[in-house]
């Protein structure tokens, strides 16, 4: 019991005494969650409509591939783009391993799936009259398509939540493509990797209650956001 | 509108944190037992506020950390694996090879001893005794500088370690250490992580000592001419300030406790 309270106790005070280390972790994960998740957003919420609307062979083939993406292991994604952006990779003239835009980018390959599987199923679930109406009082597919995204923009909400949610708490990419180098790629999931290895359980655990406190904050931003 | 007026400007804000970035970076791959006891914490700011640089740790086990040299992925590393270091510089990956400092390896077990190895100086002749008798005996398993040194000493004890009593974990130093406590086992650890852990494993020394468990590092740069993109000037005052007089000072007067982790060779 005294572990727990051990915990709790350093949480609370990571917290309230904005712990310079704590707060840089706490930035680098907040930052390259946001920007992985926008970029997911931009590329997953098209894909789940589009698949949600249009009707073409293998469509049921490409909602099954993009089904079994979610289930993606971070580790996976971060030894292919570990691949991919080495010096000896393709793109490793760019020098992106072991820098944020390298977590970045393995963050969205994550999240776009869970993006585009959410706005899908908020798709088929919507009224399936809705896109003939419009059509029929004259708007084109363009306009059509953004009121459809109006109606269902719970769904697309719960989508970037979720993605979120979910490049957050990962730690595989984060720690293959950033490397948790200190005051730079560490995140909050890598650091608590690290005590944990270093054997300091209870200051890892307080950081995961910090991890969950940031979590707490977005979501209250999120649903601020969502009601207006 | 103003929603997505809000989201435009976070990510454009987002995007400008990211590239921001006036140093010059340094990467460095170094074992995992040298950055969680906290020497380089202390180590390396007076190099970095000299150079005005800053030098990206990146802490795996000493084989990784010889692959992303290899690879060209950072600019120099530092590790404890000698063949495998001296390997690395014939083949010519690297260059410039330089000993920085050492400490040891010990055989931890449980108190009782139950292979009553407790004492034995012969490092190899504990570990076929264990082996023998078939007590828990936990492996890094994860090609680590510990781990080559593990396969070497069972090597010198003419065993080939397999069986339900070898466990290998293909963890960090502190996870084996944590899980051999749990197994009631022994494992091989360098004495630096170890006395991290002091307080919480249940495990003491059994064996140390032995000359074979003598644990040099050696930091060696990045060859230039095979990969052109690394920082050579950089990397090379970095090799020039850890075996200077002031690094030399800083190692051997870095404590845990009251206890010193690692030596500087006279």
């Amino acid at each position: 019991m005294g572990y727990l309270y051990d915990s709790l106790l350093a949480a609370i005070k990571l917290i309230v005494g904005f712990d310079k280390d704590v707060l840089i972790t706490v930035w680098t994960s907040l930052y390259t969650s946001t920007v992985a998740i926008l970029l997911a957003s931009l590329l997953g919420i098209p894909v789940g409509l589009w698949l949600g609307i249009s009707k073409f062979r293998g469509r049921r083939a490409l909602v099954t591939l993009l089904n079994t993406l979610m289930a993606l292991p971070t580790v996976v994604v971060g030894l292919l783009l570990f691949g991919v952006l080495s010096r000896q990779g393709p793109l490793g003239g760019w020098g992106l391993l072991f820098t944020p835009a390298a977590m970045i980018l393995g963050q969205m390959v994550l999240a776009t799936p869970i993006v585009a599987n959410y706005v899908h199923a908020a798709v088929i679930g919507a009224d399936r009259r809705i896109l003939p109406t419009l059509r029929s009082l004259g708007a084109t597919s363009w306009q059509a398509s953004l009121q459809l995204l109006r109606d269902i923009r719970f769904g697309v909400m719960a989508a970037v939540i979720a993605g979120f949610g979910r490049v957050i708490a990962e730690v595989g990419i984060a720690m293959m493509l950033g490397g948790n180098i200190r005051g730079t790629t560490r995140t909050m999931t890598t650091a608590i990797a690290l005590e944990t290895s270093k054997g300091e359980f209870a200051f890892g655990l307080s950081l995961g209650l910090v991890l969950m406190a940031v979590a707490l904050l977005v979501n209250l931003g999120l649903n601020f956001l969502q009601q207006r | 509108m103003k929603r997505s007026t809000i989201l435009m400007s976070l990510l454009i804000f987002l995007l400008f944190c990211s590239s921001a970035s006036a140093f010059d970076h340094l990467r460095l791959a170094t074992t995992t037992s040298t950055e969680n006891s906290g020497l380089l914490t202390i180590l390396l700011p007076p190099f970095e506020q000299h150079n005005n640089c800053k030098v990206d740790v990146i802490a795996v086990g000493t084989g990784k950390a010889i692959k992303l040299g290899e690879t060209g992925d950072v600019d120099v590393i530092l590790v404890h694996a000698r063949g495998k270091e001296d390997r690395f510089v014939a083949e010519g990956f690297g260059v410039d090879r330089r000993d920085i400092m050492y400490n040891d390896f010990v055989i931890i077990g449980p108190t009782d001893d139950p292979a009553g190895i407790k004492g034995q100086k012969d490092a190899a002749a504990a570990m076929a005794h264990i082996a023998a008798a078939g007590f828990t005996f936990v492996s890094r398993g994860d090609d680590s500088g510990t781990h080559t040194r593990e396969k070497e000493l069972w090597a010198a004890a003419g065993v080939a370690p397999a069986g339900n009593w070898y466990l290998e974990a293909g963890r960090g130093m502190g996870e084996v250490i944590v899980m051999a406590g749990e197994r009631q086992g022994y494992t091989l650890t360098d004495r630096g992580t170890y006395l991290a852990f002091k307080e919480k494993t249940p495990l003491r020394i059994a064996v140390q000592g032995d000359t074979r468990l003598y644990n040099p590092y050696g930091a060696i740069m990045v060859n230039p001419q095979r990969h052109p993109h690394v920082k050579a000037d950089l990397g090379r005052k970095l090799l020039d300030y850890l075996t200077s007089q002031s690094a030399r000072v800083l190692i051997s007067g870095f404590r845990h406790g009251s206890e010193q982790l690692f030596y500087v060779e006279d």
